[in-house]
């Protein structure tokens, strides 16, 4: 019982993680037709960024909200430079830029924090709680509040808010948008900069539990549009739900193969998914909506 | 003689005389190296373009089945003493018959999907050489692959390997070149320029994307039986998703749909790392940089970019 | 309606689409030889019709016989096999090609040799590839295209774009022909040497199946019109009778004449 519990509570810190990343692609993927396969490096953008900047000092909250400002940033420039640039927008080619993105941030990365692991302290210094004989980390805690209050701003900018009903808006329909007065260049740029910033925010709150480097990204994001996928891509409680499902599978798979085996769990169900029902899992609820 | 097939004849004959030229004059070990792995290089390129660039099927797991044509005839030369030559046929028959598997559930996406599935696949086939030590050594690798030799020629001299490797380029190059002036290869490329209306007009366009991708499947093996007589050592590293995304660049770079432009696209791959030896920290970003401005500035390929800015010209001053 | 020696039977056939009913309980069946016309409002069936015929969709309910064989579960490229060929509403050619390449693939159900004879080039491919390249210059030359043979098919102009596509599909030896508005964004000359054109191919025995909104030439070259209206046949007959009949007027206009 209280292995369980344990791969339980690892499995959902993990899920909270790839769900956030998930929704990084969905969102970006429901505005702009366009999977971004540089997005995992956004990620580790936030991870190192949150290692330089709690090093130079800055509080926890202020060190996020920086970083997570950077990562839409960068992702404001990515689009300009990158893909509003390109002639020809078929599939192959945007996926071969975004690929292209993806190494050379990756070598941006490993030039400004070298080939090193780094790691910082857990944003509060509780120490792990105990339930059922498992250990809660404290870290893990504050993974799943950020993440959950994340959905729910999110959730509520998209019903509540007229900047967020008019991104969704595009996401449905760009021609009618644009009749209506939408301007669908902002609403674009927009979508990049809430997409990187969710995958700077993703890298922010994990870089506590795991060792940060410039090549952690590729994994992480790979496994995160799997997770979306999975939920499926375009919806927000699918990533989120996709999320969850893939880091608490994997956590029990680990129990039955070993570690290493453990990455192919999310590719398996990636193909499971393609073949079988590509909408993933929100599409058997027949909800479209994002 | 068709003016085409003379055509052909004339490219063949000026290619080998180069070959054979190179093989002459280079001496330096380095070189000679640098120039079989191009050979090889080129050889996954070229499998892969007849996919990509003329089917119009993405494939971002290509190094899957080079993987599986190297460990399959290390582990046949080596646990079960197979002489090379059985080996050969053995492990392009295992590629392709992983393809046809793979290719009958996954060839039904089209556009993302089926990058992804593709990017899946190779996935799990990379972690499957990672993972399973008992037959391909784990992480740590494959050693003792024995070098190849018919008889009383051993390819054990660069030199020899380097006639082998480019002898198979010229094969393979011919073949793909018949495919592709045949009905077989018309079709394809209706396939790629439209689906829809290719099986409109009868195409069976389920079998022939399933024939096209075993075939490269099979061309992308025998690169990985021609690297592992090579090298005598294999790791799962060299048959992971970024040496797919290595190919897909090759054959984008060198130009989709231009089977002399896979040579370009695979010699500068091969080139660019050397040439960065010196600078290996922005390794990354130069290579990175690269892909996307070449597909932002000119997405049909260098050839094809660089032909086109010649037709610019030659329209200015005439029409 | 003849249904023994029928070309093309439909029966009973319905095919809806979420919650619309595209094509509700349409039957008919069409001799060899003749050209039949198919009209009907926007949103009538017609180009879903098409798609159930030549496989795009399956069917929901009914049946579909081809030359007295049931053809409901094959395949699109089998039932080009079988005889039965389509044009689109918005061209469709194959852009990277040349017309004559275009013509081949069409021709590509009449030759036979697979990817390995491609590769090892047993004497017969070269024979097949001379027939098939030999027919495919007749055909351009049957509907006017001869001197365009080696032009990129993305060079010409939209008129030469259409009777293109309709070479392509005559090219696979069709017994059945379907024409989806031929006729779409060609001017008055274009459009009646397509009535020409069309009136040559029956000569040559091919059996027609025209959907057009170009009433003048619908009416020239049709031996029959059937008339669809959301999902539904309404009338099927002579081009007289049909411009005569009072439904087909309430489906096109909204209201008979006598009630203002």
């Amino acid at each position: 019982m209280q292995e369980i519990t344990q791969y339980f509570f690892s499995g959902i810190t993990n899920g909270a993680i790839y769900a956030v990343i998930a929704i990084g692609f969905s969102m970006l993927y429901r505005s702009t037709d366009l999977i971004n396969f540089a997005h995992g490096e956004f990620v580790m953008l936030g991870a190192l960024g949150m290692v330089t900047l709690t090093g130079l000092g800055f509080p926890v909250l202020p060190a996020i909200f920086l970083a997570v400002c950077g990562g839409a940033i960068a992702g404001l420039l990515f689009e300009r430079l990158a893909i509003r640039t390109v002639r020809y927008p078929e599939p192959i080619v945007l996926i071969i830029i975004t690929v292209g993105a993806s190494i050379f941030l990756r070598g941006l990365g490993m030039l400004l924090w070298g080939k090193d692991a780094h790691s910082i302290p857990a944003f509060s210094s509780h120490p792990p709680i105990d339930i059922a004989g498992a250990k809660l980390l404290a870290q893990s805690v504050w993974i799943l509040a950020i993440v959950l209050f994340t959905v729910a701003g999110l959730h509520l900018f998209f019903k509540k808010t007229l900047t967020g009903k008019a991104m969704a808006a595009c996401a449905i329909s760009k021609r009618a948008a644009w009749i209506v007065g939408i301007p669908s260049k902002v609403m674009v740029m927009l979508a990049f900069a809430l997409s990187t910033g969710m995958g700077a925010l993703a890298g922010a709150i994990i870089a506590p539990i795991t060792m940060s480097s410039y090549d952690m990204g590729t994994m992480l994001g790979l496994k995160g549009f799997c997770a979306a996928m999975l939920g499926g891509i375009g919806s927000l409680w699918g990533s989120l739900i996709g999320g969850f499902l893939l880091g608490i599978l994997e956590a029990f798979g680990v129990g039955f193969v070993t570690s290493g085996l453990k990455d192919a769990i999310a590719f398996l169900l990636l193909l499971l998914i393609l073949y079988v029902r590509p909408g993933g899992i929100i599409s058997a609820v027949d909800v479209k909506r994002f | 003689m068709k003016s085409s097939t003379l055509r052909n004849i004339i490219y063949y004959t000026l290619f080998a005389l180069i070959v054979i030229i190179c093989g002459k004059t280079v001496e330096n070990a380095y070189y000679l190296q640098v120039l079989t792995f191009i050979g090889i290089n080129t050889l996954l390129a070229v499998s892969l373009n007849m996919l990509m660039g003329y089917a119009g099927q993405i494939s971002l797991g290509h190094a899957a089945f080079y993987g599986i044509g190297a460990y399959a005839t290390a582990i046949l030369t080596v646990h079960y003493g197979f002489s090379p030559w059985l080996a050969l046929p053995a492990a392009i028959g295992a590629a392709m018959i992983v393809a046809y598997l793979v290719g009958m559930p996954t060839l039904k996406l089209s556009g993302y999907y089926l990058a992804m599935g593709t990017l899946g696949f190779g996935m799990i086939v990379h972690i499957l050489f990672r993972e399973w030590s008992g037959v391909t050594g784990g992480a740590s690798g494959f050693v003792g692959i024995p070098p190849l030799e018919i008889g009383p020629v051993n390819f054990v001299s660069d030199k020899n390997y380097l006639y082998l490797v480019w002898g198979t380029v010229l094969f393979t190059i011919i073949l793909c070149r018949r495919i592709i002036d045949s009905r077989i290869g018309r079709a394809l490329r209706a396939i790629h320029d439209g689906e829809k209306a290719a099986a409109a007009v009868g195409v069976d366009t389920r079998k022939l994307k399933l024939q096209i991708f075993v075939f490269s499947a099979a061309f992308a093996a025998l690169a990985g039986f021609l690297y592992a007589h090579f090298v005598y050592f294999i790791s799962p590293g060299t048959f992971d998703f970024i040496t797919s995304v290595r190919i897909v660049t090759m054959v984008v770079i060198g130009g989709m749909a231009s089977i002399w432009g896979s040579i370009l696209g695979a010699a500068l791959l091969t080139l660019l790392p050397e040439w960065l030896h010196a600078f290996s920290e922005f390794e990354m970003i130069v290579y990175g940089l690269i892909l996307m401005l070449v597909m932002i500035f000119l997405p049909r390929g260098l050839t094809r970019g660089i032909l086109s800015l010649f037709e610019r010209f030659r329209r200015s001053d005439g029409r | 309606m003849g249904a023994d020696n029928a070309l093309l039977a439909i029966d009973s056939v319905s095919k809806a689409f979420g919650g619309v009913q595209a094509l509700a309980d349409i039957t008919f069946s069409l001799d060899a030889g003749a050209i039949t016309g198919l009209i009907g409002p926007n949103g009538a069936g017609k180009t879903t019709l098409f798609n159930l015929i030549t496989g795009v969709f399956p069917t929901d309910t009914g049946q579909i016989r081809f030359d007295d064989r049931i053809i409901d579960r094959r395949p699109v490229h089998e039932r080009v096999q079988l005889g039965i060929a389509r044009t689109f509403q918005n061209v469709e050619l194959f852009e990277s090609m040349t017309v004559l390449e275009n013509i081949l693939v069409g021709r590509h159900t009449r030759t036979r040799y697979g990817i390995l004879a491609s590769m090892i080039r047993p004497p017969g491919v070269g024979r097949e590839e001379k027939k098939a390249t030999e027919k495919a210059i007749d055909l351009l030359d049957f509907i006017g295209l001869g001197e365009y043979a080696h032009r990129q098919s993305s060079d010409l102009a939209f008129g030469w774009q259409r009777l293109l596509e309709l070479g392509r599909a005559l090219a696979s030896r069709p017994r059945l022909l379907l024409l989806d508005e031929p006729a779409a964004g060609l001017n008055i000359v274009e459009t009646l040497q397509l009535g020409t054109l069309i009136k040559k191919i029956r000569d040559q025995g091919i059996t027609i199946l025209l959907v057009e909104h170009d009433m003048s030439l619908t009416m020239d070259v049709s031996d029959r019109i059937i008339v669809l209206d959301q999902g539904r046949k309404i009338a099927d007959g002579t081009p007289r009778e049909v411009q005569e009949n009072e439904a087909v007027m309430k489906a096109y206009l909204g209201e008979t004449r006598q009630n203002p």
